[in-house]
């Protein structure tokens, strides 16, 4: 045999080996629950942050949005406190604006490409791969988050006075909980969505920061307005952390924080077991009715 | 000959834009789409403004923010309407390859492609005035305003917005990936520095020249000073320089960004074929 053909078999049966010896153990239960949640949050978490013109343009445009809100209060000769409402509103957004295009509309989008047949078929949990959109989303979109902050804190010379830690971490995570959980919810829904489902997440946008009080304590609002929409999780969310990070806080409450943090701890819950019955439920009627590789531009 | 094929794109451009802004659902949820956003944008500014002036809504800085604010609607939907049309024809339908070798001309297609949004953006700035009248005693008399002037102020800026909306629509061809962005951050910044919230004071005073060398700025005032002229009049800003000579400004600078959106787009257009880049899908 000629030696150079004996090294290249001899090549190839290795690769073969490795190639069969690590995909030879089938992962099943939660170990593959898991997998499934770590390979879907990797092109959220990695893949995203190659991307730096991204990165730049998501903190650019909610703080064109900071600019222009914090200019207005000072126009207005608002008090010092409004600015830094208006600062954590703007990186608040960053995760909404994740909820709507990354989280909602995503198995709208993976549908628009033909990769939702793929994980329908791939004998993994699509819970488990919504929870890893979220995972990959939540901390992918804190970075962006957080660069807002810093920015926008500098900028304005915006400064925090924290009242307990211990609340404000629970507040957050709780909302992001409760929040990705939604977001969960409403990727069954956009599921069933066309050409609308664009649309429908575009106009979740201005409506829900006037409703939120993304720019402004919620407690201006009406108290039924308010309290219809606490649905929202970062509703409540920025309300308590804004009780809790700034001196003058607590005056602009909505609600105490502990009745904030107990409310989402309950959302938590119940969006998040909502969102695996309805998924079922949609992908039932989405398979039945041919939804599942249609593609209606 | 020109002249037909012109208007043949512009018209069927037109059509095929109002087509696919509103027929993805029925015409009670489309009116309510085209409302409920503006709106609740408009809403945010009131809300802001009546905690801090405790309700009081007759001072001159309450229809300087409300009126820019509805007026600056036409800026997002014509120019990033025009814009829109390259990402929507390459990415989403990919039609745009198709569009090249019709017999249409390109620039006139996209800037038809702007009218759908035009139209909608109208809806949604006359509905926030409304609003604002009715509800917000926004002081706008119809026997006091300036029709001539706002009707030349408004035809004038909406073709400026659209020639800037091809200028955008040139960058976008020759570019992957963040197309979807350029048309929003160049609305969020001129949101920003053609003053349409606050007076241009308010910014630092570094920065303040940006915002005189942007046609919006000229155009925002102008229509403010038809719509409530001693009102709009109170603020520095502008208040040494005429409604005439704001009008010259205006058109001095809307010739300017006119002949260079051309060019630009002429430029990428070029850059674009041949960098193959009219039927580039990024999937993104």
């Amino acid at each position: 045999m000629n030696p150079r053909n004996a090294k290249f078999i001899s090549q190839e049966n290795k690769m073969n080996f490795a190639v069969q010896s690590k995909y030879s153990r089938k992962d099943t239960g939660w170990r593959l629950f898991l997998k499934t949640i770590i390979a879907r949050a990797y092109p959220r978490l990695i893949g995203q942050q190659r991307e730096v013109s991204w990165l730049v343009f998501d903190v650019v445009m909610p703080m064109l949005a900071v600019i222009a809100y914090v200019l207005v209060y000072r126009a207005l000769k608002a008090p010092e406190e409004y600015i830094g409402f208006v600062v954590m509103g703007g990186a608040m957004t960053a995760f909404w604006m994740n909820i709507l295009w990354s989280m909602s509309s995503q198995l709208y989008w993976e549908k628009e490409q033909g990769n939702l047949a793929l994980y329908i078929m791939a004998p993994n949990s699509m819970m488990a791969i919504l929870l890893g959109m979220a995972l990959g989303g939540m901390l992918a979109t804190a970075m962006r988050a957080v660069a807002v902050t810093l920015l926008g804190s500098l900028m304005f010379g915006v400064t925090y006075e924290v009242i307990s830690y211990f609340q404000l971490f629970s507040v957050f995570m709780l909302a992001m909980v409760a929040l990705y959980g939604m977001g969960m919810m409403m990727a069954s829904a956009f599921l069933l969505f066309g050409r609308e489902a664009w649309h429908m997440a575009n106009l979740a946008q201005e409506p829900i920061f006037l409703a939120s009080g993304f720019y402004f304590p919620i407690k201006s609002l009406p108290f039924w307005v308010a309290a219809g929409a606490s649905i929202i999780p970062l509703t409540l969310g920025m309300d308590a952390m804004r009780q809790l990070i700034f001196s003058s806080g607590i005056q602009f409450g909505f609600m105490t924080v502990r009745t904030e943090i107990l409310i989402l701890a309950v959302m938590s819950v119940v969006f998040v077991v909502t969102a695996k019955i309805l998924l079922a439920y949609v992908e039932k009627i989405a398979v039945r009715e041919g939804r599942i590789t249609e593609s209606r531009r | 000959m020109q002249t037909s094929t012109s208007w043949r794109s512009f018209r069927m451009a037109a059509w095929l834009g109002w087509l696919i802004e509103s027929n993805w659902t029925d015409p009670f949820l489309f009116a309510v789409y085209s409302i409920v956003k503006p709106l609740s944008g408009a809403a945010i500014l009131v809300i802001m403004y009546g905690i801090i002036s405790g309700g009081n809504f007759n001072t001159p800085l309450f229809p300087y923010i409300y009126l820019g604010n509805a007026f600056y609607i036409y800026v997002g939907a014509v120019m990033t309407g025009v814009s829109w049309a390259v990402v929507d024809d390459r990415e989403h339908y990919k039609t745009l390859k198709y569009m090249y070798i019709a017999p249409i001309y390109i620039p006139v297609y996209l800037l038809g492609r702007g009218v759908a949004r035009f139209i909608t953006g109208s809806i949604a700035v006359f509905i926030t005035i409304a609003a604002g009248v009715l509800f917000l005693k926004v002081p706008l008399h119809f026997a006091e305003i300036n029709w001539p002037l706002f009707l030349v102020t408004l035809i004038l800026g909406v073709v400026m917005l659209a020639l800037l909306g091809l200028l955008l629509a040139g960058i976008t061809l020759t570019v992957a990936r963040h197309e979807g962005f350029i048309g929003e951050a160049t609305a969020g910044a001129l949101y920003i520095f053609s003053g349409a919230v606050f007076p241009l004071d308010v910014l630092p005073a570094w920065i303040r020249p940006v915002g005189y060398f942007m046609p919006t700025t000229y155009w925002l005032e102008l229509l403010r000073r038809s719509l409530v002229g001693n009102v709009a009049q109170a603020f520095p800003t502008l208040a040494n320089f005429s409604n005439m000579e704001i009008l010259g400004i205006l058109l001095g600078l809307s010739i300017f960004f006119g002949l260079v959106s051309v060019w630009v787009f002429r430029y990428c257009d070029r850059l674009a074929r041949e960098r193959g880049l009219i039927d580039h899908t990024t999937n993104y």
